[in-house]
């Protein structure tokens, strides 16, 4: 499903953020990232989504070398990625039932048929009262069940997660997890950076330091 | 194609939101853009009228014949018998000098001036009009006629309607010029306008992208706010100019009588307002074009 095939990203100033790094993910596999802040886990992620390129290297996501998708094909690869960032990006002029709808609209999905699957993806996470709520309304947990709703309203294959349960109670935190749980029971794959492994057992764990792999 | 118009729809009540979001800076925004056209639109509405009196009053034009003061009623009919045989002539009217006086007598401003005169100061006269009427064979005409005894005066008003015409044509290609100056400073409000509007929105685009958003659907809501405001600006120039005509009529009206015309000013046709409402909303669209795509291509 994934490979990283001797990847390295260099970012402009010269910081070598990920170095030489090969790895296959299998479908409906679950995948923990770890590694110490500045590892290069937010880097991995991105480059599976080619919000950023590698500098070396080829990434291959379905066979495909997601390097070398022209500016006209990469929305259609997002699509197949469900993604929930570290920094979360919920609009914060559309209420909770517009974030989540918002990758439907994109994908061109009838009206109709999009508001139910918005509703059951809130639901999903336990939002389905909060649907009028701006995110400014919701708390930091709420927010961060928002974007893991707006990462699956699509039904994607494919799921990233950068720091889901960041900032979270262990008790809210253990919530999500079971979130991701569900949706790998379901046969989606997912992958998850995060410092809080114990909370997804059973996971394979890829170890980050500087950039490299810990075998 | 159902869900297709969904999301224009979709986008196009986006764009209205964020248009009445901020009432003030929009109100402004659609005022500079109607004033703006306004300009060339007023000017084709005068001309449509000027093209509609020039119509109605010069349509045929004319010679008149003017005797000699002196001249006996004798050598008038004897004129008018030649005109009417006479091969190039197509009508004629006699206007005998009493009745001119009458006339004239008629109109309270001249009549203590005229009472005052000793004798009857207007000669005779005689309105022809020509079978070929082109301003050549006019002129040959009056060549003619100004050799025959005890005419006095010949005068071919086919000059006034050449200058007409000319000045209309002059008006038509003003109104162009303005037209193309003022429409690509609509573009150019229209490009900064969406220009600030992308920087406003700037979260939005960048998460739509990250979620797999086209050029196409980011574009969408800029587009539709491009061509609202270009349409509300041409709504606000077609108001003013149909207000400065309401505004107009009756002075302009006395000023026409003053020269035996009638005209009752009227506002843009149909078709007018039509070609001023959808130039403005495509231009308004089209500045919201360029201002996207400058910045898609960079981001
Ligand atoms: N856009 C960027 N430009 C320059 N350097 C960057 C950029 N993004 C990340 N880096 C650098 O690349 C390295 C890896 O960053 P990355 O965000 O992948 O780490 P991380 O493992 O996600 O860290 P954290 O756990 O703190 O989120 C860091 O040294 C970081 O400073
Ligand atoms: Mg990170």
């Amino acid at each position: 499903m994934i490979r990283f095939d001797r990847v390295s990203k260099r970012y402009p100033p010269g910081v070598d953020a990920l170095s030489d790094l090969s790895f296959d993910v299998a479908e409906r596999e679950m995948v923990v990232i770890g590694g110490h802040s500045g590892a290069g886990k937010s880097t991995l992620l991105k480059l599976i989504a080619a919000i950023e390129k590698s500098t070396g290297g080829a990434v291959l996501v379905g066979g495909q070398n997601v390097g070398g998708l022209s500016r006209s094909a990469l929305p259609y690869l997002r699509r197949r990625i469900g993604m929930v960032f570290q920094d979360q990006k919920l609009l914060f002029d559309r209420n909770a039932f517009e974030n989540v709808m918002l990758p439907l609209s994109i994908a061109g999905f009838p009206p109709r048929e999009a508001a139910q699957r918005v509703r059951a993806a809130l639901e999903k996470v336990g939002l389905a009262n909060r649907e009028k709520a701006l995110p400014v309304m919701l708390s930091g947990g709420e927010q961060q069940r928002l974007a893991i709703a707006r990462a699956v309203v699509n039904r994607p294959s494919m799921l990233l997660a950068d720091e889901p349960t960041a900032h979270l109670d262990s008790e809210t935190a253990a919530d999500v997890a079971r979130i991701f749980h569900e949706f790998h029971d379901v046969g989606v794959t997912v992958l998850i950076a995060t410092y809080a492994g114990d909370l997804f057992p059973g996971a394979r764990r890829l170890q980050l330091d500087h950039g490299k792999l810990v075998p | 194609m159902k869900v297709w118009l969904a999301h224009h729809q979709e986008a196009a009540r986006l764009a209205l939101r964020r248009l009445t979001a901020a009432p003030l800076n929009s109100l402004l925004s659609l005022l500079a853009i109607g004033v703006a056209l306004a300009l060339p639109a007023g000017g084709q509405m005068l001309l449509a009228n000027a093209l509609h009196l020039a119509g109605t009053t010069s349509a045929v034009p004319q010679i008149s014949i003017f005797m000699a003061a002196n001249a006996e009623r004798r050598a008038a009919t004897e004129i008018e018998s030649r005109l009417t045989r006479y091969s190039g002539v197509k009508q004629v009217q006699f206007l005998p000098r009493e009745d001119t006086l009458a006339r004239m007598k008629a109109n309270p401003g001249l009549r203590d001036v005229i009472e005052a005169l000793p004798a009857n100061p207007f000669p005779d006269a005689f309105v022809v009009t020509a079978k070929d009427d082109r301003p050549e064979a006019m002129e040959k005409l009056a060549v003619e006629f100004r050799q025959w005894p005890k005419v006095e005066h010949v005068q071919l008003d086919s000059s006034w309607v050449r200058r007409l015409d000319a000045l209309l044509k002059l008006g038509r290609t003003a109104v162009m010029l303005l037209g193309a100056l003022l429409g690509a400073g609509l573009i150019a409000i229209s490009f900064s306008i969406i220009r600030m509007q992308m920087l406003t929105h700037r979260a939005e685009i960048e998460v739509s992208q990250l979620l797999g958003a086209t050029d196409g659907f980011i574009q969408r809501p800029f587009l539709y706010y491009g061509l609202l405001l270009g349409l509300g600006g041409g709504i606000v120039a077609w108001l003013l100019v149909g207000g400065a005509a309401l505004w107009l009529r009756t002075p302009l009206s006395e000023l026409v009588r003053l020269y035996d015309l009638t005209l009752v000013l009227q506002t843009l046709d149909a078709r007018d307002s039509a070609l001023l409402l959808g130039f403005a909303a495509g231009l308004g669209w089209l500045g919201a074009m360029i201002s996207m795509r400058q910045h898609l291509r960079q981001g």
